[in-house]
């Protein structure tokens, strides 16, 4: 028995099945200790108060927006290689949360920014590429969603993963160039290195927190996948009766 | 039987070519619409934002390179569309001239008869927009750089969505978010030169991306078109 077993549906599904409440577990548990750090450990900001404190949700969205699109890529272009389907349907399953992790950044970002700039939004590099990369996850569940056929969506999806992929560095250092040009209304997003201890660790552990998080969603995501796709297969039909 | 006679990839290329500038030529009304189009977008951003001569300088180099964009996209959906209809593109698959370079063939044909379209009359709303001489020969080498590329990327997106319904809000969606650097360095050309700065970073970068456009972007489409016709 090797590890490739699992990339059948079939042995997916329950090992999946059996790996979600552990990972939704550490992600809750995480959460709490994180944010607990986060609220009453970390010490207030001397320069902006206390409103830096959505830090510990903002900065690991956006790390996860990020690390989500490359497995999301990884695996598109592994079920598109190796035609594999599960790998496909992990693709599938990553990109709303991703979607929704780089919404959760953007959204978290203009709330951080109204106190500290004064403005919601600013046309700085990281917001636009940020913004961007969210064009890319929408474009590539709408193409999905678009054609009918399963497979071939899988495969024209991974395609555009793929593209994407190789332009995302040439977005952010476009976008990067583009601002420096435009000296207009700079607002310098490098924070000072020095973050307090408790800081850094609250916010490794929400990053810990929000990976589980993303892992135990795409898992469940993951099942409900192949549940619709396999309706009709024994295992499945005695998976649905059992539940 | 006789045998079907053979012309070699360069002919066949030739004959794709050719025979797509001639279908244009035919069809000038859907020819023409994506440039009327184009100078309607551009017409209407004055009466938007107000005919302020130095407002309009100071915007025109962005409103002519997003309207391209739009306009590109806008013809992109017919690059593959009517091949796909008539059956013309699976021949394209079977025949044993490589997918990528009748894909590239295309491209160049559609790029010559909608891309090539903007550059030219671009000139003229670089007047309208008040933009003086050394700016408007920016934006129209601008232009000429970025359209080819705008076409590469779009054959890309092209390719997934041929035969869907929908496939015009989808082309772009797709493709859209993938031109901004054209977009960024296209247009930051005529600022730099409304500025008073060099050009030549930016039709470098412009170059620099359109090199590997053209070697990548026929490959990617050829493998999207096989995933659309599977």
């Amino acid at each position: 028995m090797s590890w490739t077993r699992y990339a059948a549906p079939q042995n997916f599904y329950p090992l999946a099945g059996r790996a979600v409440p552990w990972f939704a577990g550490l992600a809750l548990l995480l959460g709490v200790v994180g944010l607990y750090i986060g609220f009453f450990v970390a010490p207030t900001d001397h320069q902006q108060g206390e409103s830096y404190r959505i830090i510990f949700v903002h900065v690991p969205a956006a790390w996860m927006s990020m690390i989500i699109y490359l497995a999301m890529a990884f695996w598109a272009a592994i079920g598109l290689v190796f035609n594999t389907r599960l790998a496909s349907m992990l693709a599938l399953a990553l990109a709303p949360t991703g979607a929704w992790m780089t919404f959760l950044a953007l959204w978290t970002g203009a709330l951080w920014g109204k106190p500290t700039w004064g403005t919601w939004w600013v046309w700085d590099a990281r917001l636009t590429s940020e913004l961007i990369l969210l064009f890319l996850y929408i474009g590539f569940m709408s193409l999905h969603a678009a054609i009918d056929d399963e497979r071939r969506a899988d495969r024209a999806a991974a395609l555009l993963a793929l593209v994407g992929v190789v332009n995302v560095p040439i977005i952010y250092f476009s976008v990067k160039w583009w601002n420096t040009l435009h000296q207009g209304a700079s607002v310098s997003l490098t924070k000072a290195p020095s973050m307090a201890t408790t800081m850094l660790t609250g916010m490794l552990v929400m990053a810990l927190a929000f990976w589980m998080y993303s892992i135990a969603v795409v898992l469940a995501r993951t099942r409900v996948i192949i549940l619709e796709r396999e309706p009709h297969a024994r295992w499945a039909r005695q998976a649905l009766g059992a539940a | 039987m006789t045998p079907a006679p053979t012309v070699g990839i360069p002919g066949a290329l030739r004959a794709v070519l050719l025979r797509d500038l001639r279908v244009a030529l035919r069809r000038r009304a859907d020819t023409g619409s994506a440039l009327v189009f184009f100078v309607i977008v551009v017409s209407l951003f004055p009466l938007g934002v107000g005919p302020q001569f130095e407002m309009l300088r100071r915007i025109g180099p962005g409103v002519v390179w997003v309207a391209a964009l739009l306009a590109s996209m806008l013809a992109m959906g017919r690059l593959f569309a009517d091949d796909h209809a008539d059956g013309t593109l699976e021949q394209m698959l079977l025949s044993s001239v490589p997918l990528s370079l009748l894909v590239l063939a295309k491209t160049l044909a559609h790029w010559l008869s909608s891309g090539l379209l903007l550059v030219l009359v671009s000139p003229l709303l670089a007047l309208q927009f008040d933009l003086g001489t050394d700016a408007a020969v920016v934006l129209l080498l601008s232009l000429l750089l970025g359209t080819p590329l705008l076409s590469l990327i779009g054959a890309i997106g092209a390719a997934l969505t041929v035969g869907l319904r929908g496939a015009g809000v989808l082309l772009s969606l797709l493709v859209l978010p993938l031109a901004t650097p054209v977009l960024i360095f296209g247009a930051g050309a005529v600022e730099a030169t409304q500025a008073g700065l060099g050009v030549t970073a930016h039709f470098s970068l412009l170059g620099a991306m359109l090199l590997p456009a053209l070697f990548l972007a026929p490959l990617a489409a050829a493998a999207a078109l096989r995933i659309s016709l599977e």
